[in-house]
Formats: structure tokens, C-alpha cells, sequence
């Protein structure tokens, strides 16, 4: 019975660790995404529907620096930086123009643009999986924690993910520019109003995002298999996190992240069938109770 | 309500006989599949379009119509009829659930969980193996029992029959639905598009017809799959998959949302270029997005919606609606 191994497994340190270390690494590719996509929806009043999209593209643009230039440090940023960059150019070119059309123009953009960078990838890179593997620097013996094993590339991943949350909050909470970023996402023509260009300000925000789900999808890259479709299903679980962290909010997109990544490690133990229901099951009682998610503010 | 019912007899029996002055087995088929993606695309669009509802997840219920009808054919039940109109039944079902939560919530919570929920049919789809037939999907062909009606058995197991059975099943659809964006409950859910707030304040239970439209739209997607499934003998957990939603989504944005006629065209022009892709690309996907952009940044509005908005158009139709004489008799203006 599961729900035996589920009750086992809370009663050995070992396999408690296991299972908060991997829900953490989930968690962490989740926030980095989710938050990207809260950050420009709280801004830019845009929910990037291809945002998914961006996190695949990271991990392709790791893939071929990997295979060209090898230097995993290097392709860390370089791939990053570069799926920040097609985020500016995507935003100039064509999400700034529907900034004042109808939500369901606004989606469906996005939503073409999902359709055609699958197919690009495909284009690009083929159909079949790729797969990085753990680069060199980390291969190395497991760091053991509690009588259990982590590999060394898992606390890459967390530190990575864990000193990229706190810059976000420290910046967006503490720095001039973070502070414009918070004022023109209360009220943009205000902001304007006082001298900021709001052009620059939604083109920065847009970078910064797709930077965050450039990184998520580079972290992800060597231990997950890359495919067309990727985005697909991670922008799922980023909405997720987003509707129970509520829409706007980076601290609820980490909270909601680390829910949602402890729910399907523990949850594969104990109910391998139904593990992706309780995700689902989660978010209709947080919406029923409290419908702007945990962290929302009332007027989105 | 006498003109709703005019045209689509008048259309019906000219589907119906169109077969019998030509014939050809590539234009039934195809004729059979636009018909079959336009109710999937109308049922759509009394969302989007009448309602203001940005649904991502209509898949779900095709789906739960596809997989209803061919689990029930095969494995408990005879009557064909019986099968059709339970998937159907299941299909309002599962939208009556989902629209619970989703109707809940503003536009852009709404688009998501939508989606979301359309997540779980198609995980459920995939994993339920036993009953589904997970990633395979439901093969082995539905079995389709004739059809006993007054006496007569109507087989429709061929091509033909099917497109006759298609027609009256469709064209009935369009029939009803088109009476329910004529009624007043259409014109109140073309209220709450334009201003959902003051639809409230003038003492509307918004969220109440909401959620009848989204369990009709859920029905009548359901009735479509059914009928897709049973057109290609079989389900697969691609039809419940959400971006499989692109489909109707392009149909309607291409043909306008403005009319019920618009993802009808919309579907038309869907099956006609989908052919013609995959004989030079597979990238299927890639043109679609592309067209896709072009109407959301360029045109703005669908094809239909160019065409009845044209002042061309406009005097034309009025001017039939003067020669009309009035019923009782005096003048109208």
C-alpha cells in the first residue's frame, strides 16, 4: 500500500531529506519561472502566456553553448542573458503594441507565440530529446546531509535559485530602479508623469523577467530532458504557483512554489496515481477561500 | 425565431441533397470535418465571443465527449443514440464542476484555470489506462450500432450516412444556439461582455448565466467530440491537451467573433489550410502562429466580422428587409 510508504517514509530522516531536497530543486525551477511571470503581469499588466516558452528557450540556448564552448559557468550566463535579451526584442516588437487591446488579444499573442517558437525549436534543434547531463565541475561524490545523499549539482541549483531571490527582493524592494519598477506598477501614467521613461522601465521589467525564466529553464537544463513542449507544461505548473501565490506577488510566487514542489515529491510517494490532482486540488480550495491567492492584494 | 428556423432547414436539406447531385468521397469527408470543428468552434465562441469569457481549456470537454461516447460503445452499451446523448450529458457534467470554480473568478484567473482544469481531464485521460486506454488512446474502433428509427435501421457506418448524421446533428446545433443569442438570455450575456459591473448592478446574477453558458458551451463541445470520435473510430489523450484549444481558438479569431457564421468560416478555412500544410510542411504549428499574429496585430477583427460590418453588406440587408412586407400589415417605419 502507498499510503503505507508515504507514512514510512515520514519516519526516517533519510527519506524526509530526499524528498524536501527534490520538492526545494522543483520548487526553485517553479519560483524562478512563476516569478518572471508575476513580475511582468504585476508591472506590465501582461500575463505572458509564453512565458513557458522563454524557460525552454533557456535550456536550448544551453544546450548549444554547452556543445560549443563547454564552460558550464559560461553558458550559465551567456544563456540567461541571451533569453533576457529575445525578451526585450519580443516585448518592443510585439507585445508593446497590445498594451491597450482587449485581454483576449493580449492572450492569444502570447499564445501564437508559444505555437511558433515550438516549432522553431523544432526547426532548430529537431525533434528528439536532448539531454545535457550533469556538467563536469559537479561531478563529484554526493554531499551526504542527514544520513542521505544530495547530489552537488542540487545545491548548485539551490544556491543559484536561493541568491537570485533574495537580489530580486533586496532590488525590488531596496533600489531606486526596484522602487520605479513597484511605483509603475501601482500607476504608470503617474510614473510618467514625474519624468520616467515607462517605454524603458516595461522593457527593463520585460528583460528582467524573461532573464529569471531563462535562468529556470538553464538550472533545469542538465537535469530534466529538453524538448519541444517544454514550455507547455511548465507554464502550467508557473500559473499554479501564481493563482495560489496570488498574481503580482514574488513572495508568494516562492511560497506557492515551495508548496507546490513539496506536494508532488511527497505526493509521489504516497499516491504515485492521483499526485498531480493534488496540485489541482490545492488550488480550487485556496481559490474558493481566498480567491486573489494567499499573497494577492485585492485589486489585480 | 420562424427565420432562424428557415435558414438552417433550408441549409440542412441543401446539405442533405448535396451529396446526391455530386459526389465525391474526398468532399464528404472534409465536409463531415468542418462541420464537426465548427460546432467545437461556435461552442467556443458563446464564450469568447458572446460572453467575454477567455476559456483556454475547452478541450477538456471535446474530449470528455470523444472518450464518453467511444468508452460507452465499447464497452457498455447498444444504442448509439443513447451513448451520444450520455457523452453529451458527461461533457455538461464535468463543465458544470469546472465552471463552479472557474466562473468565480475575473478574466485572467478565469483563462488560467480553465486551463488548468483542462490539465487534469487530460492527465486523468493519460493515467486512467484500464478505462482510456492512457498515451494509446481509445483504439480498436468504436463500434457503431444502426440506428433504429420509426421502424427503419439507418446504418451509420458509412461515409455518407455519417455526413447525413453529421448534418442534422450540426446544423440542429446551430439551429438552438442561434435561438439562444437571439433570446434575451443572449442579449444579457452580450451585456455582461460589454460591462459585466453595471450587468450586475441592474440586478443580473452575472455569475448565475455564466455559468449556464459555460455548461452549454461545454455541452455542445462535448457533442462535437462525440461526433469526432465516432467520424474517426476511436480518442486520443491529444484531443483533451490544451494547446490543442489552438484549433477553435484560430478558427474563431480568423472568422470573427462577432456571428455565429464567423467560426463557421473560420473552421472552413482551419480544415482547408491545414490540408494544404502538411502536404509541403509539418510545421504546422509555426504557419498558424504566424497567421495568428498577423490577425491579432494586423487585421484585428475576423473575416466574417468585415464582411456583415461593411456598409456594402448593411445596405443589402436592410434593403431585404424592407421588401419584406410586415405581418400585420402596417408599415414599419
Amino acid at each position: 500500500m502507498e499510503l503505507m510508504k508515504l507514512l514510512e517514509c515520514f519516519g526516517s530522516l533519510n527519506c524526509i531529506t530526499t524528498q524536501v531536497t527534490s520538492a526545494l530543486i522543483l520548487g526553485m525551477v517553479l519560483f524562478l519561472v512563476a516569478s518572471g511571470l508575476s513580475l511582468i503581469f504585476g508591472v506590465l499588466g501582461v500575463l505572458n502566456f509564453a512565458h513557458g516558452s522563454l524557460y525552454m528557450l533557456g535550456a536550448y540556448f544551453t544546450y548549444t553553448l554547452l556543445t560549443l564552448h563547454g564552460n558550464f559557468g559560461v553558458s550559465v550566463i551567456l544563456a540567461s542573458i541571451g533569453v533576457g535579451v529575445f525578451g526585450v526584442v519580443f516585448e518592443r516588437v510585439f507585445i508593446k503594441r497590445i498594451y491597450s487591446s482587449p485581454l483576449l488579444y493580449q492572450l492569444l499573442l502570447c499564445y501564437a507565440f508559444i505555437l511558433i517558437l515550438d516549432d522553431l525549436v523544432k526547426l532548430i534543434w529537431g525533434y528528439e530529446f536532448k539531454n545535457i547531463g550533469v556538467p563536469d565541475a559537479f561531478r563529484r561524490p554526493p554531499v551526504k546531509i542527514f544520513q542521505s545523499l544530495i547530489p552537488s549539482y542540487y545545491i548548485f541549483i539551490l544556491t543559484v535559485g536561493g541568491v537570485v531571490a533574495i537580489a530580486l527582493w533586496i532590488f525590488l524592494s531596496k533600489s531606486r530602479f526596484g522602487k520605479i519598477i513597484r511605483a509603475a506598477a501601482h500607476s504608470s501614467e503617474m510614473v510618467s508623469a514625474l519624468g520616467i521613461n515607462v517605454n524603458l522601465v516595461y522593457a527593463g521589467v520585460f528583460a528582467l523577467g524573461s532573464f529569471l525564466a531563462g535562468l529556470g529553464g538553464v538550472l533545469a537544463g542538465p537535469v530534466r530532458s529538453i524538448y519541444p513542449g517544454m514550455g507547455a507544461s511548465i507554464i502550467i505548473e508557473s500559473f499554479i504557483v501564481v493563482v495560489v501565490g496570488g498574481l503580482g506577488s514574488i513572495g508568494g510566487a516562492f511560497v506557492g512554489a515551495m508548496l507546490i514542489g513539496l506536494m508532488r515529491s511527497f505526493g509521489i510517494i504516497g499516491f504515485p496515481l492521483i499526485e498531480e490532482s493534488f496540485v489541482f486540488i490545492l488550488m480550487a480550495i485556496i481559490l474558493i477561500f481566498r480567491p486573489r491567492g494567499l499573497f494577492g492584494k485585492k485589486a489585480v | 425565431m420562424k427565420k432562424t428556423f428557415g435558414v438552417g432547414i433550408v441549409v440542412m436539406g441543401f446539405l442533405i441533397l448535396l451529396p446526391f447531385l455530386y459526389y465525391s468521397q474526398f468532399m464528404i469527408n472534409y465536409l463531415t470535418q468542418i462541420l464537426i470543428t465548427a460546432l467545437f468552434a461556435v461552442s467556443l465562441n458563446l464564450l469568447i465571443g458572446y460572453t467575454g469569457m477567455v476559456s483556454f481549456g475547452h478541450a477538456a470537454y471535446f474530449g470528455v465527449g470523444a472518450y464518453g461516447v467511444g468508452i460507452l460503445l465499447q464497452k457498455y452499451s447498444e444504442s448509439l443514440l443513447g451513448s451520444l446523448i450520455m457523452a453529451v450529458v458527461l461533457a455538461a457534467l464535468v463543465a458544470m464542476v469546472i465552471g463552479f470554480f472557474c466562473i468565480r473568478l475575473g478574466e485572467i484567473y478565469f483563462a488560467m484555470l480553465t486551463m488548468a482544469f483542462a490539465q487534469i481531464v487530460y492527465t486523468i485521460v493519460v493515467k486512467w489506462t484500464p478505462m482510456t486506454g492512457g498515451d494509446q488512446g481509445l483504439i480498436g474502433g468504436i463500434p457503431k450500432p444502426p440506428i433504429s428509427f420509426l421502424g427503419l435501421a439507418f446504418d451509420i457506418g458509412t461515409p455518407l450516412n455519417f455526413y447525413l448524421f453529421t448534418v442534422v446533428w450540426v446544423i440542429g446545433s446551430f439551429m438552438i444556439l442561434k435561438l439562444v443569442v437571439d433570446s434575451p438570455f443572449g442579449a444579457i450575456l452580450k451585456t455582461i461582455r460589454d460591462n459585466s459591473l453595471r450587468t450586475y448592478f441592474i440586478g443580473i446574477p452575472v455569475k448565475l448565466y455564466q455559468w449556464i453558458i459555460f455548461v452549454i458551451a461545454g455541452a455542445f463541445a462535448g457533442l462535437s467530440g462525440a461526433l469526432m470520435a465516432l467520424f474517426i473510430s476511436g480518442a486520443y489523450p491529444d484531443f483533451t491537451y490544451w494547446t490543442k484549444g489552438a484549433a477553435p481558438i484560430f478558427m474563431i479569431l480568423v472568422g470573427g467573433m462577432g456571428s455565429l457564421l464567423g467560426p463557421i468560416l473560420g473552421a472552413a478555412i482551419f480544415n482547408l489550410l491545414t490540408a494544404y500544410i502538411t502536404m509541403y510542411t509539418h510545421l504546422h504549428e509555426l504557419v498558424m502562429g504566424t497567421v495568428l499574429v498577423i490577425f491579432i496585430l494586423g487585421l484585428k477583427k475576423g473575416l466574417a466580422d468585415y464582411l456583415l460590418e461593411s456598409e456594402r453588406f448593411k445596405r443589402w440587408s436592410s434593403s431585404l428587409a424592407k421588401k419584406k412586407p410586415n405581418r400585420i400589415g402596417r408599415a414599419t417605419e
